[in-house]
C-alpha cells in the first residue's frame, strides 16, 4: 500500500497530506485535531479501499455462489486475517468482528459472565477504566450475585497492584478487566502483571485494548490476555467496527451472545444448534465494508510502523507537558511521560472545560472535554471534567503550540 | 478578540464570576438537584415562597459547572425572583436565552438550560406544577 512515510523516515507532516480533514480551515485557522483518542481521523487509502469494494465486489458473503459474493467473502475473511496478524493471535477463527470495543467487552461480559459468575465471585476493574470495561461488569455482576471490586490508582494515576491481595479477600475471584492504555490520562498499564496475578487467582483477563491498539505493537500471546478488544474507528478505521480477541478454549465453551441469521449451524422448531468460531458470535450480516476498511488501515498503520507511532507520540506527549508547564495555572494530571501514551489530561485553574474547550474552537484547535466517559475516575482526581488533548501519528508540534498559544487566550478572556 | 467577546459578553463573565444568589436556603420550600450527564456539571436549587406560598421570595443556588451554566443560573435566581411558582413552571426557554444574549451550540444550549430545568423539578416537587417536557436533552434528567 502506498504510504507517503514509512518507519526508516518517519515524518508526521508527509502523514498528514494522507489525510484530507486537515485540507480545510476551522474558523479561518488551520485544524489543531488534538482529540484522536476519541476517534482518529482517516487516511484516503482507507476510503478508497472501502470505496473500490463497493463499487467492484460488494455482495453479501459466506453464501453466494456468484463471483461478487466470492470476492466480498474474501475481502472479510481477508480482514480477519489483518486484525488476527495486528495483536498476533494464534488462529483467525479467534477474531470476532463486532460494532466496537464496548460491544466486544459485553459480548465477554454476557456471554462468559452470565454462566460462569454468582454468589461469592468476584470480579475486578480499575479506577481507570472506561464506561465500557466498568458498566458491562456492573451490570453483569448485578445481574448474577457476583462483586465488582476496584483496584485504586496511586497519587501518579497508575494502577496499586500492591492492593490486589486484599480485593481478593473472601471470594473468588473470576475476572479481572482492565484497559492496557488510559483514555483518560494516558497511563499504560503493567499487563503481564495483572495477568500474572488474575491466572494465579483462577480468574480471566479482559483487556480494553481501545486505546493501546492504534499506537503501540500488542501481542496477545505475550499479554497472556485472555479476551482482547479494539475498536477499528480509533485506528484510522472506520466508525461500526471493532474486534475482539478470545482464547479459542473459551470461545468454544461459550454460549452465544446475539443470535439469528448466520451464526447458526441448523434450525429445527425443536432446536438451533451454533456454528463453527468465529461465525456463533457473528449473527447477521457482517460489517462487510468496514471489515475491508480496518484491513486497509491497518495495512497503513503497518507500513508506517507501530512502534514509529509509539515514539512519534511519546515524543509529543513529553513536548506537550513540557509547554503547558509552562503556563500559569495548570494541574496536569497522569503519570510521567515515560509511562504514558500520548494523552495529556490538564485543568485551568478557575476555567470549566467546556468554556476551555469552546474558546479553543474558536481557534482551530480541537481538544475533548469533560469526563471522557470515566466518571469513577473523575471522581477519584476529585474534578468533574478535564481537558484533554491526544496525540496521534498525523500529530505535528505544530498544533500543541497552537494549543498552548490558544490557552494564553483563553486565559486573557477570563482574566 | 471580538469572537470571544460575543460568546463570552462582559455580562456572563460577570455572573460567573460574582454569582447572585449564590448559595443554599437551610429550610428550603422547595429543592432540587440538576445534573447534566454530558459533562458532569451539578446545580442545586433552592427555593423561599412568601406569605401566600405561591410567590416566589427567594432563589438560590449551589454547585459547580463551566461559565454558561453557572451564569445561566445566576441570571436566571434575578429573573425568576418575585413571580408565581405557575408561571415560571410555563416559563420560555427564549426569555431566559434572550437575557444569556449569546449563540449556543446545542451542547452549550444544555449548559445553559440546566439551572432553569432543575428549577421547575423543584418546583413540580413542592407544588405539582408541570414538569419541563421537551427540554433538548434534560429527559435524562436525574431527579432527586
Amino acid at each position: 500500500m502506498a504510504v507517503t512515510a514509512d518507519s526508516k523516515t518517519f515524518n508526521a507532516h508527509a502523514i498528514r497530506a494522507d489525510f484530507p480533514i486537515f485540507e480545510q480551515l476551522i474558523h479561518g485557522k488551520p485544524l489543531a485535531f488534538l482529540d484522536s483518542a476519541a476517534s482518529s481521523q482517516k487516511p484516503r487509502q482507507m476510503m478508497e479501499a472501502m470505496t473500490t469494494f463497493y463499487e467492484t465486489s460488494y455482495a453479501n458473503v459466506h453464501r453466494g455462489v456468484y463471483v461478487l459474493a466470492e470476492r466480498a467473502t474474501a475481502a472479510l475473511e481477508g480482514s480477519r486475517e489483518k486484525v488476527r496478524a495486528l495483536v498476533n493471535a494464534p488462529d483467525a477463527r479467534e477474531i470476532i468482528f463486532v460494532r466496537n470495543a464496548t460491544e466486544a467487552i459485553n459480548l465477554v461480559a454476557y456471554a462468559w459472565g452470565m454462566s460462569n459468575l454468582g454468589p461469592g465471585d468476584i470480579v475486578i476493574v480499575s479506577e481507570l477504566e472506561h464506561h465500557s470495561n466498568f458498566v458491562p461488569w456492573q451490570y453483569v455482576a448485578g445481574r448474577t450475585g457476583a462483586q465488582m471490586r476496584m483496584l485504586p490508582l496511586t497519587e501518579e494515576g497508575e494502577l496499586d497492584l500492591s492492593a490486589l491481595d486484599a480485593l481478593a479477600a473472601g471470594g473468588n475471584v473470576k475476572v479481572v478487566a482492565t484497559n492496557q492504555v488510559s483514555n483518560s490520562i494516558g497511563t499504560i498499564n503493567p499487563i503481564e502483571k495483572l495477568v500474572a496475578w488474575a491466572h494465579e487467582h483462577g480468574a480471566i483477563f479482559v483487556c480494553d485494548a481501545a486505546q493501546s491498539a492504534p499506537h503501540l505493537a500488542i501481542d496477545v500471546q505475550a499479554l497472556g490476555v485472555d479476551f482482547l478488544a479494539i475498536s477499528g474507528h480509533k485506528l484510522c478505521g472506520p466508525s461500526g467496527i471493532g474486534a475482539l480477541w478470545g482464547r479459542g478454549e473459551l470461545l468454544l465453551a461459550m454460549e452465544p451472545f446475539l443470535t439469528g441469521g448466520h451464526m447458526i449451524s441448523s434450525v429445527r422448531l425443536e432446536k438451533t444448534t451454533w456454528g463453527e468460531l468465529p461465525h456463533k458470535f457473528e449473527a447477521g450480516t457482517a460489517p462487510m465494508a468496514e471489515a475491508v476498511g480496518l484491513a486497509a488501515a491497518i495495512d497503513y498503520l503497518q507500513a508506517v510502523g507501530l512502534d514509529a507511532i509509539a515514539a512519534h507520540e511519546h515524543e509529543l506527549a513529553e513536548y506537550a507537558l513540557g509547554r503547558l508547564g509552562e503556563l500559569p495555572g495548570i494541574t496536569l494530571y497522569g503519570p510521567p511521560a515515560d509511562r504514558r501514551a500520548g494523552i495529556v489530561s490538564f485543568n485551568v485553574e478557575g476555567i470549566h472545560p467546556h468554556d476551555v474547550a469552546q474558546i479553543l474552537d474558536m481557534q482551530g484547535v480541537a481538544i475533548r472535554a469533560g469526563h471522557h466517559c470515566c466518571q469513577p475516575l473523575m471522581q477519584k482526581l476529585g474534578v468533574a471534567a478535564t481537558n484533554r488533548a491526544s496525540f496521534y501519528l498525523y500529530t505535528v508540534r505544530e498544533e500543541i503550540d497552537q494549543l498552548v498559544e490558544g490557552l494564553h487566550t483563553v486565559q486573557k478572556v477570563f482574566a | 478578540m471580538n469572537e470571544f467577546d460575543q460568546m463570552y459578553r462582559e455580562v456572563i463573565l460577570d455572573h460567573y464570576k460574582n454569582p447572585r444568589g449564590h448559595g443554599t436556603l437551610d429550610d428550603a420550600d422547595a429543592q432540587a438537584d440538576g445534573q447534566n450527564p454530558l459533562c458532569g456539571d451539578e446545580v442545586s436549587i433552592y427555593v423561599a415562597f412568601g406569605d401566600d406560598g405561591e410567590t416566589i421570595d427567594e432563589v438560590k443556588f449551589s454547585g459547580r459547572g463551566c461559565a454558561i451554566s453557572q451564569a445561566a443560573t445566576s441570571m436566571l435566581t434575578e429573573m425568576v425572583q418575585g413571580r408565581k411558582a405557575t408561571d415560571v413552571a410555563t416559563l420560555d426557554k427564549d426569555e431566559l436565552l434572550e437575557e444569556i444574549g449569546i449563540p449556543l451550540t446545542p451542547v452549550r444550549l444544555k449548559c445553559a438550560m440546566l439551572g432553569l430545568t432543575t428549577l421547575k423539578v423543584a418546583l413540580h416537587k413542592a407544588k405539582g406544577t408541570p414538569l419541563p417536557s421537551g427540554l433538548a436533552g434534560f429527559d435524562d434528567l436525574e431527579l432527586s
